[in-house]
Formats: structure tokens, sequence, C-alpha cells
């Protein structure tokens, strides 16, 4: 067990002294990094949804799809070169939570695992992080279906 | 404009994402699966679509959108088939982010060396 349910005086002591010392992160300047980084990402992503309508027979609402297979690919691209990470750590959720996040992290995983083989180690890896993405999309989306078609 | 609008709605996005990491003391892995699930419960209150129709990329790019379209696939696969649709629809529009992310990654793994 990693956290008891009541700790002893000595662990409240210890938890105030780390507490102290624990480095403050800086939320403010985090957030405007994520938000200046995570919005270029999307108007990215407008800017090939609009090449996609313009240059070939998309529409609005077909675009969509190369434009999300577009972007993970330069994802994985940018990290095989190793120009992601670098670029994540400055950016924090701003390149995490775009579609670009999910296809670093099992981009990734399939690289940092690739001395394993290919069955046991990129296979199987892969979905290590993005697993956890899908499981809960999944499920959630099948109860919300549920509910919908059962009640209207 | 569009491309505003998808850069204030996409970068508010990641800014929940960084605030649940930094305030939420979250994992990086429970962020992105607390806002799939809030994408999957937006949809369900009918509320996405018309955010992406104001945000176009804004919208359809963060993982948000995920939980999203795979409602919508559920819920069009339900009205053309029946309960069997939620099965057999959830990945239906999903398809194109998932399939190409497993065949880049995997490509990005055959090219690749992992660095240090």
């Amino acid at each position: 067990m990693e956290k008891s349910k009541k700790p002893t005086p000595s662990q409240k002591a210890y938890q105030k002294i780390a507490s102290k010392h624990e480095i403050k992160r800086p939320v403010g300047i985090n957030c405007l990094k994520a938000f200046i980084i995570g919005g270029l990402v999307c108007t990215l992503g407008q800017l090939i949804s609009n090449g996609y309508i313009y240059f070939f027979d998309f529409t609005d609402k077909t675009a969509g799809d190369p434009t999300v297979a577009t972007l993970i690919f330069l994802a994985c691209l940018f990290t095989g070169l190793g120009i992601y990470d670098k670029f994540g750590q400055f950016a924090g959720a701003g390149t995490a939570v775009p579609v670009t996040g999910f296809a670093n992290a099992m981009a990734s995983a399939a690289i940092e695992h690739r001395t394993e083989g290919f069955v046991l180690g990129v296979a199987a890896n892969m979905f290590k992080l993005a697993g956890s993405v899908i499981v809960f999309g999944v499920f959630s989306a099948f109860i919300i279906a549920i509910i919908k078609t059962l009640l209207f | 404009m569009i491309f505003l609008n998808a850069f204030i709605v996409g970068g508010l996005i990641c800014v929940i994402g960084q605030l649940l990491l930094d305030v939420g003391k979250l994992t990086p892995g429970h962020t992105l699966s607390a806002l799939v699930v809030s994408g999957a419960i937006l949809d369900g209150l009918g509320l996405y679509e018309p955010l992406i129709d104001f945000a176009g990329a804004g919208a359809t790019v963060p993982i948000t959108s995920f939980g999203n379209s795979l409602v919508h696939g559920a819920l069009q696969e339900a009205e053309a088939s029946g309960m069997i649709g939620i099965i057999t629809g959830i990945f239906q529009v999903t398809s194109a982010g998932i399939s190409s992310a497993i065949i880049f990654s995997f490509l990005a793994a055959l090219i690749f060396k992992p660095k240090g």
C-alpha cells in the first residue's frame, strides 16, 4: 500500500517538510505555453483541412479523416526524428492533448521497445499509454450510446 | 474567421489539459482519459457538434474529439441497424485516427532506432 489511510505523526511531519520543498509548478506560464502551442497545432490542422478541401474533392465533413491522418503521420515522423519529445517538454499539454500527442505516445513506445523484438516489444508496448485512452473512450461511448438509444 | 476560432478553442482545450496536469496533479494518462470521456459526454449532450461547427479543427484535433467520434459512430450505426450497431459502429468514424496511428507508429519503429 502506497498510501495508508491514517498517516502516523512522523509521516505527517515528513509530508509537511516534503511539501515545503516541492518545486512549485509555474501554472500560469505552463498554461500560456499550452494555449499557444495547442492553438497553433489546431490552426495547422485547420490549414491542412482547408488544403484538402481546396485541392482535393473533400467536403467540410469528409476532410476530417485525412487531416487527422496527416497530423498523425507528422507526429510519428517528428517522434522518430527525436524532435517531438523535446518540443513536448516545452509545450506540456499543448502537444499532449491534440491527436498528435496520442500518435506520439504510440510511436515513442513502439520505437523505445524495438530492442525487445517486433512482436513482444513494438506491438505489445504500442498501446501502453494509448490503450487507456481507447479503453475509456470506447467504454464511455458505449454507455452513452446505450442511454441515448434507449431513452430518445 | 475559422482559423482564429480554431486557435482559441484548441488552445483552451489544451489549457484545460494543462490545468488537470498541474493543478489536478493527474498523470498524462489520466488527463487524456478524462478528456476523452468528457468529449464523449459532451457529444451525448449534443454540445460537441456545435463546437466543431464553430471552431473546425480547434474542436476536431484535440483528443476530446476522439470521444465525440466514438459516440457518433455508435449512434449512427445504432440508428441504421438497431442495438447491435452500438458495438459494430463504435470504431467506424475513428478508424482513420486509430489505423493511421498504428500504421505510422509501426513504420516509425521499423525506420528509427531508439535514442539515448
